[in-house]
């Protein structure tokens, strides 16, 4: 029975259930003993029992949670000390529509410190393991979630893509990882990171998880003004063909050091196998790409930078105690935050900073405006864009964590789409000496359909199985 | 590319303590990442427009009307220290 | 520099808290004198994951400011935020706009406005030691119930000249935003303050000289005190060859003391970013439109009708134009007695409020019906001006209506030839001298017989009858 129930895909458990074929309780109870028997230290919270839910589309099927959603009640601490035993008094509008649809909370996810990392090594509750090879990481910053989903210890997940942070873990771990159209999900009740750059979506095992998943995620909410209504509705994906669809593939990224061989080889297969679909592979040219890195790492630190001026231990959270309060400030501080936490803080300081300001925000902002125009271009004449996902298939734990920069690279095929705000997926194309390997998928504003359809189709044809991932039942 | 005294200033800003321990090496780390950042100079971005934000919103703003504001002991409830049902903190004056 | 003249610059930096009933990223409702965190929320507690959200009624209410202002009002405005930590500031930041405010320019009165824009205020601090301020306190207690109301920043161009200049302005300017009823514009309560810039330069020079800024004054007597000791204290500065500092300084209404607010060991560096959360406001139209439809009739257009429909001079109309409260009263005086002119009750609200000082007429035990009654005794000669001032007198202390008044001290006018013939008769027989000098064509001696019958008749003549009667009975009309 216990086989039978892991094997179900979400959207299969959720169709089970309302049709009377499964029941809530047993599905909550077999992914929560799961959970709170993780050794993989994929979550920091584990519900003791199943919550109240509602009936709706989700039917029951519950979610694990990336850490930095406040969760009304319960632990909500971004992977920092700075919030240990953090319990907010409201619960994020995210969390909320997937809850309203019928999802109960299963547990909350280990997570890079604030969503800021690539190896969820830099968590205040240490780091995960990835469930494929256990010494190796499963990728940052929503590391926890796709490890959890991954070793299958919960049917789905919650997580959140700033650089991509749902994307690259879900590419080292196997599974799906779905970043949206920049403002299609609401950030209320999202710890920020990087205010312009954050986006939530789900980890799934496969497409049709994400799809059903995303559908129910999405909405314009009033308290996030920079949410917007999404066009229209999104489909569950059939597609199993790619006739007429033109993939652009930036030849001078993909082909540049620093990719592995293995991560090659598996990208061009997955290349092959959509020309057997009917798909046409073209070249394209990102020449901003190189520096796109570079500008998110100023972008994004310098709105952390803002973001986490809050986490002065007035109010909530961790406080160093000080008999002035200058001292309180940066005693609290030095102590709540992580290494890499105070890197970015310093380099956002300093780069919005009088004198600086235009020669890196300023600047930055301006290589922003050209990757954007850059895609936009090229999705003229192509329907996506397709990249390995990774440069690289999981890193050995500790392997880069005595270097920023190195760590940094892992987010060179993500950033770009991260910049100009538009969707993107990872799907696994393969293994490479055992580790999987991730697929990108690329494509303008609002295209998630049409993503999810290609995406689809590829699955199918790629037919991999993550199923061996899964820790024992 | 960036000094002791710099950082100093920088992490003054950010109200983030540094031990003398931790400077030079911070310092060298920031240096090395902000090296790499710099590369960013190659690129003409002459007559191009910075991104604030993205995304087009129409309607981001807020009828004036008014929602319950949370309990008093709710606000309160995570607050390291409280007296006077106020949030307690040393003085800001006295370095 | 000693033997130049030097003439004070002086901007003003206002802070107006604006009426609406929401904050201006939240909706929370906005209080006076609430209980101490009652008033809050995620967003304006700065809870983790919180979201701003801007107010479209403050947006509106800006736009009028920005209309009565004569500005030019932006068709895309940004917020940004202005980073820097206290514990009155939850987030870390404060959200506010700097290069593309609201509205740019514009002009009030005589003064320039550089610009207006939009931001949220902080919250507030109290101090928990015993000496009531900031220093010497161990530590303070925060209450977030203002944090996050609205707030219209009013910046003028440097270029008023006196303490008097500004209080003048100021009260123009509460006027202006009360009239147009964006905001409750009371500085004790603090929905109206003031900062002053402050330099010298000689007189005739267009460069401008070291600045402080005077913080914290909470009435216009403060204000106008304050601006005149920084500028004497500027003043004999310079003169001994010393140089000013800049800093911001604090004054002291009882020592009548400026010193130093905060230990200034370094400048602030806001780190202006655009707020990402915010996405830019787009005026649109039918803004501008609700905006301009709801103007009222602002103090320049008021002093125009004044003087155009109402015939009062222009001193009365600016007067009353600049003061709402002083309008609003003479209003009050002319709807009590309709048979009034305008300018005999104008002279009568002006010839009240010289004797309150500070104090507004409204709040004075002089209400308006019963001046508007004393005016229209004296009109009809009920009352002639003597006593109608012991009239006048006694309704600012005690208060009580003119016509008890005059019952009870007997202060009707005396007037006539019957009552007055004899009391001028007695006077003048009580002064044969002087009544033959008189007679002679000697004039200089009438006032004292004038004076003798006022004194007789408590004041209660009129002086001009008197003299009439005086000249008559000698046989000089």
């Amino acid at each position: 029975m216990p086989e039978e129930l892991q094997a179900l895909s979400a959207a299969d458990a959720a169709a089970a259930i309302a049709k009377g074929d499964l029941g809530r309780g047993e599905l909550f109870e077999h992914y929560r003993a799961r959970a709170a028997s993780d050794e993989l230290n994929a979550f920091t919270w584990v519900a003791e029992s199943m919550p109240e839910s509602v009936d709706g589309p989700l039917g029951g099927v519950p979610i694990a949670v990336k850490d930095l959603f406040c969760t009304e009640g319960i632990p909500s601490q971004a992977g920092s000390k700075i919030l240990a035993g953090y319990c907010p008094p409201y619960t994020a509008t995210a969390v909320a529509n997937l809850e309203a649809a019928g999802a109960p909370i299963l547990g909350k996810t280990n997570q890079d410190e604030f969503a800021m990392g690539s190896s969820n090594e830099n968590s205040a509750y240490g780091p995960v393991q990835n469930p494929w090879d256990r010494s190796r990481v499963p990728g940052g910053s929503s590391g926890g979630s796709a490890a959890a989903v991954a070793a299958g210890l919960a049917p789905w997940a919650l997580g959140t893509d700033t650089g991509g942070s749902i994307r690259q873990p879900a590419a080292l771990c196997g599974i799906v990882g779905l970043k949206p159209t920049y403002g299609a999900v609401s950030r209320y009740g999202m710890i920020a990171f990087a205010s312009s750059l954050d986006s939530a979506g789900p980890l799934t095992r496969n497409v049709t998880d994400a799809a059903l998943f995303y559908r129910n995620l999405i909405g314009r909410d009033s308290a996030d003004a920079t949410s917007v209504s999404f066009p229209e509705p999104i489909a569950l994906p059939t597609s199993e063909r790619l006739d007429g669809i033109t993939l652009a593939v930036p030849a001078a990224l993909v082909d540049g050091d620093g990719i592995e061989a293995g991560v090659r080889d598996s990208f061009e297969a997955a290349l092959e196998t959509a020309r057997g679909l009917g798909a046409t592979v073209v070249s394209c040219e990102i020449p901003s790409a190189p520096y796109a890195l570079s500008a998110y790492y100023v972008i994004a630190p310098a709105e952390a930078s803002s973001n986490l001026a809050r986490f002065d231990g007035v109010r909530y959270g961790l406080r160093v105690d000080a008999t002035n309060l200058d001292a309180m400030y940066t005693e609290t501080r030095h102590d709540g935050f992580g290494d890499e936490v105070k890197r970015r803080i310093l380099i956002g300081t300093y780069a919005l900073s009088s004198g600086y300001y235009d020669a890196y925000y300023g600047r930055a902002q301006r290589v922003r405006t050209v990757v954007a125009s850059e895609l936009s271009a090229i999705f003229q004449t192509a329907d996506f864009i397709v990249t390995p996902t990774s440069p690289t298939v999981a890193f050995g734990l500790g392997e880069r964590t005595a270097d920023p920069l190195a760590m940094y690279l892992s987010d060179l095929f993500t950033i770009p789409m991260s910049l100009a705000g538009t969707p993107a997926i990872s799907i696994p194309s393969g293994l490479s000496d055992g580790l999987p390997v991730g697929l990108q998928i690329c494509g303008p504003a609002f295209s998630e359909n049409r993503i999810l359809g290609a995406a689809h189709a590829l699955e199918r044809a790629i037919g991999f199985d993550g199923s061996s991932a899964w820790s024992a039942l | 590319m960036i000094d002791r005294d710099e950082l100093l200033h920088v992490a003054r800003l950010a109200r983030l303590a540094l031990r003398d321990d931790e400077l030079d090496a911070t310092a060298a780390e920031l240096s090395t990442i902000l090296d790499h950042i710099a590369t960013f100079d190659e690129l003409d971005l002459g007559g191009v427009e910075p991104t604030a934000h993205v995304g087009d919103v129409d309607d981001s703003l807020r009828a004036d009307e008014v929602h319950a504001s949370l309990p008093r002991d709710i606000a309160l409830a995570p607050a390291p220290a409280v007296r006077d049902d106020g949030f307690l903190v040393p003085s800001p004056q006295g370095e | 520099m000693a033997g130049h003249e030097l003439e004070p610059v002086i901007g003003l930096e206002i802070h107006v808290q604006l009426r609406t009933a929401t904050k201006m990223f939240c909706g929370c409702a906005l209080g006076f004198g609430e209980p101490p965190n009652t008033r809050t929320c995620p967003v304006c507690l700065g809870l983790p994951g919180a979201l701003p959200v801007a107010n479209a009624e403050a947006i509106h209410y800006g736009l009028m400011i920005g209309m009565a202002l004569d500005s030019e009002l932006a068709p895309v405005s940004t917020f940004h935020r202005k980073n820097y930590f206290y514990p009155d500031l939850p987030k870390g930041y404060q959200i506010s706009q700097f290069d593309l405010p609201l509205c740019s320019g514009g002009k009030l009165g005589e003064v320039n406005i550089h610009r207006v824009h939009l931001e949220e205020d902080a919250a507030k601090l109290n101090h928990a030691g015993a000496s009531g301020r900031i220093e010497g306190a161990d530590s303070s207690i925060v209450d977030f119930n203002r944090g996050g109301t609205p707030l219209a920043e009013i910046v003028t161009e440097p270029e008023l000249r006196s303490a008097e200049q500004v209080g003048e302005w100021l009260r123009l300017l509460r006027t202006t935003l009360r009239t147009l009823g964006v905001s409750d514009v009371n500085m004790e309560e603090g929905s109206l303050r003031c900062d002053a810039n402050i330099s010298l330069r000689p007189t005739g020079s267009d460069q401008l000289g070291t600045k402080t800024e005077l913080k914290n004054m909470n009435s216009f007597r403060f204000i106008e005190r304050g601006i005149r000791a920084e500028v004497e204290r500027q003043r004999a500065l310079i003169e001994e060859g010393e140089s000013v500092t800049q800093e911001t300084l604090h004054f002291d209404p009882k020592t009548e003391s400026i010193t130093s607010l905060r230990s200034k060991e370094e400048a602030h560096d806001y780190r202006y970013f655009p707020e990402p959360d915010l996405p830019p406001v787009v005026i649109t139209e039918a803004m501008l439109a609700r905006a301009a439809a709801e103007l009222p009739e602002l103090p320049a257009a008021r002093e125009q009708r004044y003087i155009d429909e109402l015939s009062l001079s222009p001193e009365s109309a600016r007067l009353f134009a600049w003061r709402a409260e002083l309008a609003d009263y003479f209003d009050a005086v002319r709807a009590s007695e309709a048979s009034l002119e305008p300018q005999q009750a104008a002279n009568w609200v002006t010839e009240l409020q010289g004797r309150l000082g500070d104090q507004e007429a409204v709040d004075s035990n002089v209400t308006a019906a019963s001046l508007a009654k004393l005016a229209s005794m004296v009109a009809s000669a009920t009352i002639n001006q003597g006593g109608a001032k012991q009239v006048l007198d006694q309704l600012v202390e005690h208060g009580g209506e003119p016509e008890a008044i005059v019952a009870a001290e007997g202060l009707e006018a005396v007037g006539g030839a019957d009552e007055l013939a004899p009391i001028v008769a007695e006077a003048l027989d009580a002064n044969p001298e002087l009544t033959e000098r008189l007679r002679g064509g000697d004039m200089k001696p009438i006032g004292v017989i004038v004076g003798e019958v006022m004194k007789q008749t408590r004041g209660r003549a009129d002086g001009k009858e008197v003299t009439a009667l005086v000249r008559q009975q000698l046989g000089l009309s």
